[in-house]
């Protein structure tokens, strides 16, 4: 049978002008371009990929990628955040040629997308969360976020005009900065309204926990608390309980209008696709990609769900203006003077934080009027 | 302060509250496993069983519309998985406890490999009983809506409980956990025995996963679980095989689960970690006080792998 393997004199002919011609056609376009117009992309979630909230959204943003050609898109979900993701990574480099990588989710940083980064030197690493710093990290690696804080201030607004009981809910999973500024945004844009609403926060302690989230939701709701909202990872359950138990919602990450269309205010959404878009045109024209990548509103990194239908007429109003000051870009949600609910000066006065700013990435409090603790 | 607070009550009523609405899946699976158990096998592959079930149950009520046959299928789904544990360890030196291993790994694989499709639509939910009628406080209503499979696992650990000392089946599952010599003696396949009450372990895991998917929190997602099948087991141990102790044992963790958020609710905020460990530390504390270091674990059947 060995000699079905063995070539003849007319076959090597044909091949080798194959190649050839192959080796003609490719030497007649600029090398670079026919290397990374075919390039594939790998993108790791931690949970499933249909979960009405984070891991839909990047999901949604790598689905926009896959009409692009010459991209190749691979995906793994329900990795979790252990060695298993460094060996996902290590087959979608090795067996699927992945040259550019989005582990989606924050636990995914370090030490696993770092030990990849030292040992794929030539692969580029690109994180979703603030972790990424110049000066500790390799130039392979980078980060990408989106000021959705803003959004959360937003869903505030409405909520603050919706509330009667001027309590609000927040359901959160871990205290790191993102979810911090969130439930701080989301009050402040409350008081901006009536500054006498507080907001009671509970820390499930896990991104996914479904029972856990919903006697957290219940247990808000038993509190007083008429507007929740949330920050885990898939917001499906706290939608679903809190519109059940009659108080209304503001969603995150994904538009979960269709869980609750009567009670669903307004949402604070990723819009993903047009950042792994900017990362994957950089790609493709051979350009290095950016390692610090942040945007907001303006940038159409985030967006909001369209308003529901228990909006009232000055809630709308008020959205529609303070999403145009956004929109011109340098908003400050956190400014003096404002103090934790420790106590301690965060701001002075005429001391103000844009959206920009980096100290946010590093935010260790919460705001007067939060009930609640980060430890 | 106006009707709608109720302020530091809300901790005693969520713990009740919890302890209703957690507590079903938690009734299901362990007194499923007393009876495997009690017939002197382990079927540690509950907790596949339980996210197979939640996804069978709410894939078959999106379809027909009907939460009661997706209960149905739900328990129906349990019990090939139960049957086939119990298929598989009749062979002479098949590992219960690794078969056991596999098939929660299967169950949950094949869940999410079947339940892709349906974690989009909304299926119809079991219906609950408005207990808390004569209330008319919203947080007291809320905490007494009671949910008919509650009733349901309460009625079965009453019933399990007289049935393994009083009826003919009953002692026959007890004497082939005990001793499988005896029952042979006895004129009894323990074999067969095993398998049935493997069966209806699985199935009644089976209707706990449903409870899951169907009620509370009463949507399909591929976190559903978060463990429970797993702790229903070790909870069978800590009730020492005893269906009352599981109902109890059951309660208990569902009640102390809802400590915690329930403790923030009302600004207590200090530590919420430990609070969440609440169940364990629980466990650990009766574990200890009832240990003994001069006799065995009472209540153990003895052909169990764990104890032999």
């Amino acid at each position: 049978m060995t000699d079905r393997f063995m070539l003849n004199r007319r076959q090597l002919l044909k091949i080798s002008a194959a190649g050839a011609a192959l080796g003609l056609a490719s030497a007649s376009f600029p090398i670079s371009r026919a290397f990374a117009a075919a390039a594939t992309v790998g993108f790791i979630y931690v949970g499933p990929r249909d979960d009405y909230g984070y891991n839909q959204a990047h999901a949604e943003g790598a689905a926009a990628l896959k009409g692009i050609e010459g991209i190749t898109v691979v995906e793994e979900e329900n990795v979790p955040e252990t060695v298993d993701v460094q060996k996902t990574m290590e087959s979608m480099i090795n067996l699927d040629g992945a040259s550019l990588i989005f582990p989606t989710s924050f636990g995914y940083f370090d030490p696993h997308m770092l030990a990849m980064c030292a040992k794929f030197p030539d692969v580029q690493f690109r994180h979703c969360g603030g972790m990424w710093d110049k000066a500790k990290h390799p130039m392979n690696a980078g980060s990408y976020f989106g000021y959705i804080g803003m959004g959360q201030y937003l869903n505030g607004v409405v909520a603050g005009h919706t509330s009667k009981s001027k309590k609000l809910g927040f359901v959160a999973a871990k205290p790191i900065p993102q979810v911090l500024l969130n439930i701080n945004s989301f009050l402040l844009g409350a008081r901006s309204v009536d500054p006498t609403i507080t907001c009671q926060v509970i820390f499930t302690g896990e991104w996914s926990l479904a029972v856990k989230e919903a006697e957290a939701t219940n247990a808000l709701v038993d509190q007083g608390a008429d507007v929740i909202t949330c920050h885990v990872d898939s917001p499906k359950v706290v939608v679903e309980t809190a519109a059940g138990r009659g108080a209304f919602v503001c969603g995150y990450h994904a538009n979960q209008s269709p869980l609750a269309p009567e009670k669903y205010l307004t949402g604070a959404e990723w819009n993903w696709a047009k950042v792994y878009k900017m990362f994957v045109d950089d790609l493709t024209a051979g350009m290095p990609l950016p390692n610090f990548t942040r945007g907001g509103l303006a940038d159409g990194f985030v967006k909001m769900s369209p308003l529901g239908p228990a909006v009232g007429e000055a809630a709308r109003k008020q959205f529609d203006a303070t999403l145009a000051e956004m929109m011109k870009g340098g908003f400050s949600v956190i400014k003096g003077p404002l103090k934790s609910n420790k106590g301690a000066v965060v701001a002075t006065a005429g001391q103000a934080f844009a959206e920009t700013a980096i100290e946010l990435e590093s935010m260790d409090y919460l705001v007067e009027g939060v009930v609640g603790s980060t430890a | 302060m106006d009707a709608t607070e109720i302020g530091l009550w809300g901790v005693p009523l969520a713990i009740l509250g919890g302890a209703i609405r957690v507590s079903t899946p938690f009734i299901f699976v362990s007194l499923g496993e007393a009876i495997t158990e009690r017939s002197g096998r382990i079927n540690l592959g509950l907790e596949g069983t339980l996210v197979f079930g939640a996804m069978t149950a709410y894939a078959v009520a999106v379809m027909t519309n009907s939460p009661w046959l997706g209960l149905l299928a739900a328990s129906a789904a349990g019990l090939c998985f139960g049957l086939f544990h119990g298929w598989i360890c009749k062979f002479p030196k098949v590992n219960d406890i690794a078969i056991g291993i596999a098939l929660m790994l299967f169950g949950s694989g094949l869940a999410f490999f079947f339940g892709k499709p349906f974690i989009k639509p909304k299926a119809p939910n079991l219906p609950a009983i408005p207990f808390g009628a004569w209330s008319d406080i919203p947080q007291v209503q809320a905490a007494l809506d009671v949910n008919v499979l509650f009733l349901i696992g309460a009625a079965l650990s009453l019933v399990l409980w007289w049935a393994f000392r009083n009826t003919r089946a009953g002692l026959i599952v007890r004497v082939v956990g005990d001793s499988s010599d005896a029952a042979r003696a006895m004129g009894l396949n323990p074999n067969t025995v095993r398998l049935v009450a493997t069966g209806v372990g699985g199935a009644l895991a089976g209707i706990g996963g449903a409870y899951l998917s169907l009620y509370y929190p009463g949507s399909w997602t591929e976190r559903i679980s978060s463990g429970q099948g797993l702790m229903a087991v070790a909870l069978v141990i800590f009730a020492r095989w005893n269906p009352l102790g599981c109902f109890a044992a059951a309660l208990l963790f569902g009640g102390a689960g809802a400590l915690g958020p329930a403790l923030q609710s009302v600004g207590v905020t200090q530590g919420y970690y430990l609070f969440y460990a609440a169940p364990y530390i629980l466990t650990l504390i009766i574990m200890v006080a009832t240990s003994s270091p001069t006799r065995s674990l009472a209540g153990a059947p003895g052909e169990l792998s764990i104890t032999k």
